[in-house]
């Protein structure tokens, strides 16, 4: 589809690129690369919960029953709409929607929001009941490793949420360029970016539901 | 320095000290091996290098020639014949290495604990030792060694034997003396200020030695003059690795002139460094810490006897 | 010279802020090499502090604390700030988008994010300097780094964001390798350099994370707690050396790689010769780079590893040597029935050659594991790491910077004081160094401050060495500045190099090319120029 109207601004081809084409490319190329790293950046900590959980399993089936998998699972629908409302506005930028893109944008914003609401109260129930992470720690619990679950714990699911965090960063700049009309069926590369960054970090957690809630 | 001979630097080959064992000796025929493999090769290719250098000068006309870009057949055997080199290394390497890791079954064992920054050794009939390991000579001994704080390792150049110390995880060497004397034993995985200081003495026995020496708990000192005996377990018990003698501040204190001074505690009290306060800065050495220095040395409470920390006391009054 | 004076990518826009927000890799380039500059300077300082005190057994005017935070800075700061981005970053950025025939990078403005990033890393580990420097060594070995009351946390932030710059630009040189080449120039096509930078990519975007997330456990466990490197918790102090060398071995390779590269640039220019087996050359750098992410086991042979897990590691640590190897075998066939310039770089390489064989067949007496007990932790491991860190990547930095710096700068640097100070490198690094293979095999623990008496003559020998050394570097500085201000101007080609790089102009324009250049043969092909 061709960009037409008014309300699209033509997108200029750095001047370094020959053509949009190779810069698309490039750009896309880039990205994979860096979500290459992302990947190798949480899997020391899946490597660390896999030894420990080795090690110390009924731990780690202490600890998991102490948080609720209710919340985890509420998260994970969350998150898996969220990753549909991002396709829809990919798929909308793509075919020069610039409303609907915008507004599939702003739908995927507010359920971050809502997954890092409900992770608070998750993480406040937990401080209430002193369940902190290892230094501090003074939960009952029967297996004296329970604390290393919740070191893995906070760490994995915090670093998660700062990811979430940068991903609404990311989408709210890209919600200005929208309305600003930058984006179109002849560009759309930093929407089809985000996207891909978005559904990572909601691969990661789909991965974290299982292992951290329901263990056992 | 706590160093009780000339172990290293003066015996054995120019790059390696004395072998005291079979299996180390094994290991030096395997390190030289590889030294001459390597020796020839180094002058294969830089004599090779060293030709073309002279030969092929700018300056030297030549007729030109096409340009070499490949040639399987040499590309194919410089790497086979070194791969296969590489495999026999490993091969020896890895036997030897069994060879070192596997103790026999009727061994000795003696438990090391290392801690910062001293070794304590533990023996089945209950004596205990810091800073010096006796074992016999043509006996097969295992060491079953742990860290109490941090890691450490364990090393005895002359045996070619080394191992890591883990805290809460026990780790084992194994070795065989087939000479007696007395051999220098290092902590060689970095634990902090003392670690350099953080050495003991392997003395190699005679059997029958060995064993009065188990009998006396670790070798009499009793006719020993007290500052005499002071100065020994200065070096012995590792004192050295924090206080020094010349008045240089190291971890702890030095005891040049401290008898009888007034000391500044970090509580704010003053005290005078008098022989009750020694005394207890030897047991309970968290209690009354003099300012400006971390609280980190350990308990000697078990350590010494009565006797051990009179010697001590006067070794330290003597330091003027 | 003309009063007209062309334009090019210095003096097109002048003030400092046109340095500060450019997106020029050219410029970019030249900043990471200021900044690396000063950076080898510092480390330069601690290493001379260091080997000060060891002129004696005992202490001589350092206490033990300040001596263990004199080796810890000499090594985070030469590891973190010098030797990772010393190639790829300041070298590479400069020369790979020319030798691609690209105008630029792929993503010019991260990549001057990264070399924010970088500046951001290197002001922790300043600030860490001054706030109770760290003692811990470069390793950060747990439990130690988190017991210790120096300033780990912000050293390893430091060496957290230094690994970010790292990644980002991994990243923006494999978009840019794949994405950027000029017309006709295939992936066989490549100049060496470019296929090393290329595998240097791959493990600066697939190593280093694991070393961002091991730093950032280490942080959090010093602070709130995470158990899982703790052994009073049920945690495991060994684990972090896992996570650590994970990243930290093929690190090395992040380090050795690129100097590859610079080795296969400086022979076939200076022998004016194709370089011999190119594709075993291309392709030994993608086998290094697979087979260094499975040897880390290696520095953990004494750490209570299983026998069965040391075997396979001993196996694999033989087999990563033999690629290294081959490529020393094809340098020094490349000379043959060359026509052989002695000029200054290629005294660099010559140096390369020498000192890095020696680091390599000293890594045989390593990797066999019964020798390594005996050697493990000694000075043996000190002497053959720098055999290679410094024998073999400083000396192809070098080689790779006088190469390089007529084209930076436009001007040609006193070729006589190069080739003095060549050799004031070489001898003065050998003095220091090979003294301390001996030293090793004859029993003399690493990272001691104080030693036996008998030790003495060696380690004094040692140091005085480091004058030596000094020198050689001073000379260096001193010529190199001079040649900025006083140096003849510098030709386009002044080594007759075929790569495309030396196509561009001297200094080049700020877009590279006036036009793009096409490639119709091989980078090397020195016959047909005539050799």
């Amino acid at each position: 589809m061709a960009t037409t109207g008014t309300s699209f601004i033509k997108h200029e081809v750095a001047h370094h690129f020959d053509n949009a084409e190779q810069e698309f490319e490039s750009a896309k190329l880039g990205m994979w690369a860096f979500m290459a790293q992302e990947i190798l950046f949480f899997s020391a900590l899946f490597v660390a919960y896999a030894i420990f959980r080795y090690l110390y399993p009924e731990a780690f089936l202490e600890a998991s029953s102490l948080l609720s998998w209710k919340m985890g699972a509420f998260n994970t629908a969350v998150l898996i709409t969220s990753s549909f409302t991002m396709v829809m506005a990919v798929n909308s930028a793509q075919t020069s929607q610039k409303k609907k893109t915008f507004n599939f944008l702003l739908v995927t914003i507010l359920l971050a929001a809502l997954f890092l609401v409900v992770k608070y109260f998750e993480y406040m129930s937990k401080f209430h009941h002193g369940i902190f992470p290892p230094n501090y720690f003074n939960a009952m619990a029967v297996f004296e490793q329970v604390p290393i679950f919740f070191g893995i714990y906070f760490v994995i699911t915090g670093l998660h949420a700062l990811h979430i965090l940068i991903g609404i960063g990311l989408i709210i700049w890209i919600m200005r360029r929208t309305a600003r009309g930058e984006f179109h069926a002849d560009y759309f590369t930093p929407v089809e970016l985000v996207g891909l960054y978005w559904h990572f970090v909601d691969l990661v957690w789909i991965f974290l539901f299982p292992l951290l809630y329901l263990v056992g | 320095m706590n160093e009780i001979n000339n172990s290293l630097m003066n015996t054995g080959t120019l790059w390696l000290p004395e072998a005291i064992s079979d299996i180390a000796g094994s290991v030096d025929s395997l390190f030289y091996f590889i030294f001459w493999i390597s020796v020839l090769t180094f002058i294969g290719i830089m004599g090779v290098s060293l030709y073309f250098l002279v030969k092929y000068r700018a300056s030297n006309n030549k007729p030109k020639e096409k340009h070499i870009t490949h040639n399987t057949l040499i590309e194919v055997v410089w790497t086979v014949v070194p791969t296969i080199l590489c495999m026999v290394i490993f091969y020896w390497g890895f036997t030897d290495y069994m060879r070192l890791k596997t103790a026999p079954g009727d061994a000795i064992q003696i438990r090391v604990t290392g801690e910062k920054w001293l070794w304590n050794f533990d023996y089945a009939n209950g004596t205990n030792t810091v800073g010096e390991l006796a074992v016999p000579v043509d006996t097969p001994v295992q060491l079953i060694m742990s860290a109490k704080d941090v890691l450490h390792s364990f090393f005895i150049p002359n045996l070619r034997v080394k191992r890591d110390l883990i805290p809460n995880r026990y780790t084992t060497i194994w070795f065989e003396a087939n000479k007696t004397g007395s051999f220098q034993i290092f902590c060689t995985e970095y634990c902090g200020d003392g670690h350099s200081n953080m050495l003991a003495n392997l003395h190699v026995m005679p059997m029958d030695k060995y064993q009065d020496w188990l009998a006396s708990g670790g070798g009499s000192n009793k006719d020993m003059p007290l500052a005499e005996l002071g100065a020994k377990l200065y070096k012995q018990m590792g004192c050295n690795a924090c206080h020094t003698l010349d008045g240089s501040k190291s971890v702890g204190p030095s005891w040049l002139g401290v008898y009888n001074s007034h000391r500044q505690l970090t509580s704010g009290k003053t005290v005078t460094a008098n022989d009750n306060y020694i005394r207890q800065a030897i047991v309970d050495p968290g209690s009354d810490v003099v300012a400006g220095y971390p609280p980190v040395m350990p308990t000697y409470a078990g350590k010494l006897s009565d006797r051990d920390i009179n010697a001590i006391i006067e070794f330290i009054k003597a330091q003027k | 010279m003309s009063t007209k004076t062309i334009k090019n990518y210095l003096n097109c826009e002048t003030g400092i802020m046109s340095w500060l927000t450019t997106l020029d890799h050219k410029r970019i380039g030249v900043m990471y090499l200021l900044f690396i500059a000063i950076s080898f300077g510092l480390g330069g300082f601690f290493a001379l502090a260091l080997r000060m005190e060891l002129l004696t057994p005992t202490q001589l005017y350092l206490t033990a604390k300040q001596y263990n935070q004199a080796f810890t800075l000499h090594g985070a700061v030469m590891v973190f700030l010098f030797i990772i981005p010393s190639i790829p970053a300041a070298l590479g950025n400069f020369v790979l988008p020319l030798q691609l025939g690209a105008k630029d990078v792929a993503f010019p403005r991260l990549n001057l994010a990264s070399f924010y990033v970088y500046v951001l890393g290197a002001a922790f580990a300043i600030f860490s300097l001054f706030n109770g420097a760290v003692d811990t060594g470069w390793t950060f070995y747990t439990p130690y780094s988190t017991q210790s009351d120096t300033s780990v946390i912000s050293m390893t932030l430091a060496a957290f964001i230094l690994g970010f710059s790292s990644i980002l630009t991994g990243v923006n040189f494999i978009a840019t390798i794949h994405k950027m080449r000029a017309p006709g120039m295939t992936w066989f096509r490549m100049p060496l350099f470019v296929w090393a930078l290329y595998a240097t990519a791959i493990i600066q975007i697939l190593a280093t994370p694991v070393v961002g997330i091991t730093l950032l456990l280490l942080i959090f466990e010093s602070t709130f707690g995470v158990g899982i490197f703790d052994p009073a918790l049920g945690g495991d102090p060994i684990l972090f050396q896992h996570f650590f060398w994970f990243y930290s071995h093929p690190a090395v390779y992040i380090m050795v790689l690129p100097a590859m590269g610079v080795m296969s640039e400086l022979v076939t220019t200076f022998c004016k010769k194709n370089i011999f087996g190119y594709k075993l050359i291309a392709y030994s750098s993608l086998a290094i780079a697979i087979i260094s992410f499975l040897v880390w086991g290696h520095h953990l042979f004494l750490s209570g590893q299983s026998s069965y897990a040391n075997m396979i590691f001993s196996l694999l640590t033989f087999l990563v040597g033999i690629p290294s190897g081959i490529k020393v075998f094809n340098w020094v066939t490349t000379m043959y029935k060359g026509t052989i310039d002695l000029k200054t770089p290629f005294l660099y390489f010559l140096s390369f050659l020498f000192l890095f064989c020696i680091g390599g067949f000293t890594g045989m007496f390593l990797g066999a594991l019964s020798v390594d007990v005996h050697l493990h932790d000694t000075y043996f491991v000190v002497a053959h790491f720098h055999y290679t860190m410094m024998g073999g990547v400083v000396m192809a930095f070098l080689g790779g910077l006088h190469y390089w710096w007529p084209k930076m700068f436009g001007k040609m640097y006193s070729e006589k004081w190069g080739r003095i100070a060549a050799a004031f490198v070489f001898v003065g690094f050998n003095w220091v160094f090979f003294t301390q293979f001996i030293l090793g095999t004859k029993g003399m623990p690493r990272r001691y401050y104080n030693y036996l008496d008998q030790f003495q003559p060696l380690h004094a020998f040692s140091t005085m060495g480091t004058f030596v050394l000094g020198t050689g570097f001073i000379i260096m500085a001193v010529y190199l500045i001079h040649s900025l201000f006083k140096g003849e101007k510098a030709p386009a080609n002044p080594w007759g190099g075929l790569t495309l790089e030396w196509v561009a102009d001297t200094p080049p324009d700020h877009h590279n090319f006036h036009e793009t250049p096409t490639v119709t043969t091989g980078p090397y092909d020195y016959e047909k120029a005539g050799y």
